[in-house]
């Protein structure tokens, strides 16, 4: 499992990768109709989290002993047994907020538009996830294997085992 | 039963309950065990379903199809045997057996009892009357919304978990409906007064009616059809007139199939820290049980979905033969009722207990607010209403019993995040264990 890493000494809290998360699940993928005129609108599933002095682009991670998938009341929630990625079915969940509840990183969000949870999926059907792609900065890393590597590392620790930037 | 195990099919794992606890476990023991023989026997006739959504389901916004746990093939994959429709009628704890309720019998090594509650029924005057009902299967669910429409009135006797949900799945279909609730607020059990508060004035904008401080003390008939509901009549004497009465007060633990045995009973079935009970090779889960509650530091009911799904997992690797220790629960539940999104977990409501401390916030402009209990600077209790995406982060402080002095403070803030944590402790969260299952937890500052 590759979930996407931070390196949070070098994020600057641009937000785009907000951006790009938001407009790579919309519909149209075009910015001026995703975030204008679609509905239901396009969530980010990353989010910057913002004190002073820190700034902390978080979404899933993944968790091998994901909590949220055995909290879910539906069977929405999944790990694909493949890549390990864990994702959402949309048809299934009924937005009962358990999985929420249950997220020790707060990852997953309300999509309020559909009444339903949504959370990073690391962009099925692209080489590297949106908001890693799109990091002016490279803050964002997508690593080969995240087992026991510390997610606030430096780059000096996350560089060998990285790639995507 | 005799003892005749020769001439009666054997299966390695037994699992009695076709539900959240045991699914987990028939997952688990696969993880451990590709070949031994599975059995699943359950006396409803489906697969297995999300029992949550029976509310949706009369709210006539979802079909069987789409409230199915796992996809239709899930039996034939993992190689389990699905006797569907049947009960069971006796367990045989000293020879291994189980007796069906079409006389069919079956040997086992490993029991797993998953039999989940019952809904309690009070002994109510007028409660054989047509159209009294209970709420806790599909089948309640067909049955209530064949019964009701939108010229009706329900009376829904409960205003806990299943309550709300209920009256809320009524007023999708247009029925109107009165709620009647012994305690002085709704969800007494699940929240504090100031999110019931929040949750009361969201029904009654559906125009609900919420009775408080009061029960049912007779069903009466209709003046011109006796044997159908007409009313209620409530312990100060007021009656309301209805078309339909759902108990939804709560659900006792299923524990007749362990009546007599050795299996320990105490309100549920009594297991230990690997969800065995008193009787060797027999484990139990979920709503039928009283498992670990790490708040409580007891043993206690908590009748939950995802409780069930965690007891049954450790139970099903301890049967396959992979100790697993259950790491413990506690009370906890999400709640989007009507838009309002509230969740809850842990002791809400300390009632004066000296050694907790209690800091809350709320917020009108935006509907948001926000409670944590603590015992010696760690969380024991939690209650986020409105804005609730960061409060997972706090149940896994409180989950873990870490020392949040240093910022408990912020976590009432809106802007709560783990980049408000402390650097040392924020990194250590965000690398996190690879099996949450088998880790004792831990006491960290
Ligand atoms: C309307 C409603 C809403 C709910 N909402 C929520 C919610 O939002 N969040 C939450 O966390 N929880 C919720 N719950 C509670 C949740 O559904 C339960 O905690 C959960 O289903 C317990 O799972 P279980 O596997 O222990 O038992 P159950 O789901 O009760 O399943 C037990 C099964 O065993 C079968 N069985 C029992 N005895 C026998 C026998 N002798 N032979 C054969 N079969 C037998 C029963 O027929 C049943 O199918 C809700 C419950 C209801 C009714
Ligand atoms: S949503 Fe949260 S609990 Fe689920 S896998 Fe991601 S980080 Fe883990
Ligand atoms: S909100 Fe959806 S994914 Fe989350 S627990 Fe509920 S049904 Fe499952």
């Amino acid at each position: 499992m590759r979930p996407v890493y931070v390196r949070e000494e070098v994020c600057m809290g641009c937000g785009l990768c907000e951006v790009y998360c938001a407009l790579a699940h919309s519909i149209s993928q075009d910015p001026i109709k995703a975030f204008k005129r679609e509905r239901p609108r396009p969530v980010a599933r990353i989010r910057v989290e913002r004190t002073d002095g820190l700034f902390l682009p978080l979404q899933c991670r993944h968790c091998p002993d994901s909590p949220c998938v055995y909290a879910c009341l539906t069977g929405a929630m999944y790990k694909d047994p493949d890549s390990g990625a864990v994702a959402v079915d949309p048809d299934k969940c009924s937005g009962c907020w358990t999985c929420i509840m249950v997220c020790p990183c707060g990852a997953i969000t309300r999509d309020a538009d559909m009444g339903i949870v949504a959370k990073c999926d690391l962009c099925p059907g692209r080489d590297v996830p949106a908001c890693v792609a799109n990091c002016p900065n490279e803050a964002l890393a997508w690593a080969e294997d995240g087992a026991g590597v510390d997610l606030t590392e430096p780059a000096a620790t996350a560089g060998g085992r990285t790639r995507g930037w | 039963m005799a003892g005749k195990k020769a001439i009666v099919p054997e299966t390695e794992y037994l699992i009695i309950g076709n539900s959240a606890g045991g699914i987990a476990a028939a997952e688990a023991i696969r993880e451990v065990d590709r070949e031994g023989a599975i059995a699943i026997v359950s006396e409803e006739p489906y697969l297995a379903y999300s029992r949550p959504l029976i509310s949706e389901h009369l709210a006539g916004e979802r079909s069987l199809d789409s409230m199915l746990l796992r996809s239709p093939d899930f039996y034939e994959r993992n190689k389990i045997e699905a006797l569907l429709g049947t009960g069971v009628a006796r367990v045989d704890f000293d020879h291994k057996l189980v007796e069906l309720e079409d006389g069919r019998r079956l040997a086992w090594r490993k029991l797993l009892l998953a039999t989940g509650g019952a809904p309690i029924v009070p002994k109510l005057k007028g409660s054989h009357r047509k159209g009294v009902f209970t709420f806790t299967t599909l089948e309640d669910a067909e049955k209530i919304r064949e019964a009701v429409n939108p010229q009706h009135k329900a009376v829904v006797i409960g205003g806990g978990l299943i309550g709300v949900s209920l009256a809320g799945a009524l007023v999708h279909r247009g029925v109107a409906v009165a709620m009647v609730e012994l305690m002085d607020r709704v969800l007494s059990t699940a929240l504090d007064a100031e999110a019931s508060h929040m949750v009361e004035e969201a029904l009654r904008r559906k125009q609900i009616e919420i009775v408080l401080g009061q029960t049912v003390k007779e069903i009466v008939g209709r003046p011109a059809d006796g044997g159908r509901v007409g009313g209620v009549i409530l312990k100060d004497g007021r009656t309301i007139a209805c078309d339909a009465v759902v108990f939804a007060i709560g659900v006792a633990p299923r524990t007749e199939l362990a009546a007599g045995s050795t299996v320990a009973v105490n309100r549920g079935i009594v297991v230990d820290r690997h969800m065995a009970t008193s009787c060797r090779g027999v484990y139990a889960c979920g709503d039928a049980a009283e498992a670990y509650d790490f708040i409580h530091k007891t043993n206690r009911l908590i009748p939950v979905w995802p409780n069930a799904v965690a007891g049954g997992r450790v139970a099903g690797y301890n049967m396959a033969g992979r100790p697993t220790r259950y790491e413990g629960s506690t009370g906890m539940n999400a709640l989007n009722c009507f838009g309002l999104s509230a969740v809850a977990a842990g002791l809400v409501e300390p009632k004066g207990d000296p050694t907790c401390e209690v800091l809350a916030t709320s917020s009108a402009a935006n509907g948001a607010y926000r409670r944590i209990v603590l015992r010696n600077n760690r969380i024991v209790g939690m209650v986020f209403v409105g804005d609730i995406e960061r409060s997972g982060i706090v149940f896994g402080l409180m989950k873990d019993g870490i020392n949040v002095r240093r910022f408990k403070e912020a976590i009432l803030s809106p802007g709560f995040g783990l980049a408000a944590l402390p650097d040392d402790l924020r990194r250590k969260r965000l690398s996190l264990p690879n099996s949450q299952l088998s880790e004792a937890r831990g006491n960290e500052e």
